[in-house]
This record gives C-alpha cells, structure tokens and sequence, in this order.
C-alpha cells in the first residue's frame, strides 16, 4: 500500500485486512496511536483519515491506501492542544490522550462546548472526569 | 466477483465486521471490498422517494439537506449512532446488512415502509422492509447478492425517534422507538410504529398501530404495545423496564407529537 502518513509519503508491503491500528505501530513505529477497546467504543486508537476521524482498530489497512492520513506523530509536539492538554490537566494516565486530541483536531479552531461534547462522545477517559479535557480543547490557542 | 464466489463476506465501512474479527466470533476469511464504491454512495430523489446508497456513511446523512428535510428521524438515529469515529465509517447498507435487532437506523426505516434493494449479476430485485428479516440476524439477502441501497417512499406525518441506551453515544441500546403519527381518522390516529431492542428483529407493532387508530385511550394503547413487543433479559436490560420503557416512549411519542 502506498499512502501519506503525517505529510511523508509512506510505502508498505501488509496485509490487505491487517488493521490499520497494527500498521502504524508495527509496520511505521508510530505508538502515539493507542489500543484502548479494540472495538471501537473508547476512541483510544482515533487517527484522521483524510482529515476524518476514525476508530484505526477497525480500519482494514486496505482502505489507508492512497489517502492521507494523520496520527498523534503527525503534530510533531507542538500543537496548541498538545500545549493545553500539558497545562490545563487534560492528561492523567495518558492512554486516551492521543485519541482525544487527535478527535479534537477534527473539530477545528475555537469549537463550541456542544461542539466539543459531540465530537469527544466517542473517546472515553477513566481518569480526568472529563471537564479538564473539555477545558484543554476551550483554552487551546 | 461475487457471481463466481457468493461467500465473499461484502465489507465497507468495517465497524461491526471488526468488532467481530478482532473478538475472534467471525471466522470468514474471504472478503470483497465495496468501500470505494462511490457510485453506491449517493443520497438522491428517484421517482418521488429518497434513494440512499448502501455506502453512505451515518455523517452522509447527517449532513444531508435532503435526509434532514424528508426523513429528520433519520438523522437523529444516525447522530445517535456511536461517535464521531463510528458515523464517518458506518454506512446505512451495514446497518441494515448487520441485521442486529438493535440497530439503530432500522426502526426509522420499518417505520418508513422502506424498500431494501438487492442487487446481484442477473439483476435488481427490491425488498419490503418489513419482510426483510426472518429471525434473529437472518435476512433474506442471498449468496451472490449486495445490498445496494434503501429506498423510502414520502413520509406524511409527525417523525419521532429516540434511542434509550447507558449514555448518549457509543451505547448499544436498550430500546430504540421511530414513529410516524398521521393525521386523526375517526377517532383514532393512524401511526407506524416500529422498536428495536425489543424482540429477535426490528419489529412493526400492528396492534398497537390499529389501537391507536381505534381511538383508545393512550392507557390501552400502552397495554396494547407492552403485550405486542417480546423482550428478553439480556446484559444490557431486563425485560420488564424494556415494556415499561417502551410504553413510555409510545406516550411521549402521541401524546407529545399532538400537541405541536
């Protein structure tokens, strides 16, 4: 399969149903991506496929061919969520951080609360009660 | 492809086959790959009623001016659907092919009198909705056919939906009501009814639709509906609060819809 990953075009030689998830960890070393559920209920392994957010553990690596897609890797640090989540609590134990702001990337500058609830109603937290994180993505600039 | 191999498991937007494969509970190892059929992705107007596309996805028909116009209770059964993640993958043809009695959209579409359409090498043939299912994840979809899209013919009357799960998104759900009140005949209203969540496949309650028509006071109708519906005892709900539930839904629905 040939697609770009985080700006770079990426070549791979994987299984057609290998999933997505098990392609950027395994095949690309990228572990940002993080397996929470494995069946789509926590948002732990969300990634943007063009753009869109997507559950990667359920994403066959066949349909990553020829798209663009983005993981946690692919903000290189420096993202103004990535600055909030750090100074406003939005990470405890870290396992659905990359989830969660990859899902609140989608969601563009300045997103209402509603917009936040709706678009963060599929990645679960255990740690933060959620309030923090919601108050990360508000604060991010 | 399918002619030659009709036990190619069709796949698209892969959120319940991967529940499924990553659990280990399917076994198919052959596969045919429609996500990249656009062709079947289209939301139009064909003769008067609302084509949908097999593959499109629950945000296709969120974001659809033609679906939130027609069919609003559409709409809110695909918000309701998962999260984010799920509705930018799931598509209304897996819904429907996935055959769960308690998928989401498929009360609004048994409510809807919608046509399923079937498509195979020698042809197209179209299928009431209400004859879709034959049991518990049985349809009557064969080998060697697709599901193409769903037709829903216009919808006269008051839409209603609502979904009754753990938590707004994500929750599979305890029961899942769509409705469409018509206007009043008689004394009664007519109304199509369906549930989910409440028997081996999404159900239409006839008695109850003929209670209501009748004139009878919500009370009966109520009664009417809690013996009509066969629900179990299962790991997300009892049986009684999904009667109890269900009855109340109804009244909100009636009762709730007359007053605008």
């Amino acid at each position: 399969m040939r697609f770009t990953l985080n700006g770079k075009r990426a070549r791979l030689d994987v299984h057609p149903m290998k999933r997505l998830l098990d392609v950027l960890r395994e095949d690309c070393g990228f572990t940002g991506t993080k397996e929470g559920c494995g069946e789509g209920e926590c948002g732990a392994c969300t990634i943007l496929i063009e753009g869109m957010p997507v559950n990667s553990c359920l994403v066959p690596a066949a349909h990553a061919d020829g798209a663009r897609v983005t993981t946690i890797e692919g903000l290189d640090g420096r993202h103004p969520l990535q600055r909030a989540f750090v100074d406003h609590g939005g990470a405890q134990c870290g396992i659905c951080t990359p989830g969660m702001i990859m899902a609140a990337v989608a969601l563009g500058r300045k997103p209402t609360l509603e917009q936040i609830r709706v678009g963060l109603a599929g990645n679960l937290c255990r740690c933060t009660g959620y309030s923090a994180i919601y108050r990360s993505i508000r604060r991010a600039r | 492809m399918l002619r030659d191999e009709p036990t190619l498991t069709p796949l698209a937007g892969c959120t319940d086959l991967y529940v499924a494969l990553n659990f280990g509970t399917l076994k198919d190892t052959r596969f045919l790959d429609l996500w990249r059929l656009d062709r079947l992705r289209k939301i139009e107007l064909r003769g008067g009623a609302l084509s949908i596309g097999a593959l499109a996805t629950f945000t296709d028909l969120i974001r659809s001016t033609l679906v939130r116009k027609r069919l609003p209770m559409l709409a809110a059964a695909a918000r309701d659907v998962g999260g984010v993640q799920i509705q930018n993958r799931g598509t209304i043809g897996g819904n429907v092919a996935n055959a769960s009695p308690a998928g989401d959209t498929l009360p609004v579409l048994a409510a809807a009198d919608a046509v399923v359409v079937l498509q195979q090498a020698g042809g197209i043939r179209r299928v009431p909705f209400d004859g879709f299912y034959t049991g518990y994840r049985q349809t009557v979809r064969r080998p060697g056919e697709l599901i193409v899209g769903i037709e829903i013919p216009p919808v006269r009357g008051r839409q209603f939906f609502r979904k009754v799960g753990t938590r707004a998104a994500q929750a599979i759900s305890k029961i899942v009501m769509a409705g469409i009140l018509g206007p009043a005949t008689g004394s009664g209203r007519t109304a199509r009814i369906a549930l989910g969540s409440v028997a081996p496949t999404v159900v239409r309650v006839p008695r109850t639709e003929a209670a209501l028509a009748s004139g009878a006071s919500i009370e009966a109708v109520q009664r009417t509906l809690m013996e009509e519906i066969a629900p179990i005892d299962d790991l997300r709900s009892t049986a009684e609060y999904r009667r109890r539930v269900a009855a109340n839904l109804l009244a909100r629905f009636v009762c709730g819809a007359s007053r605008g």
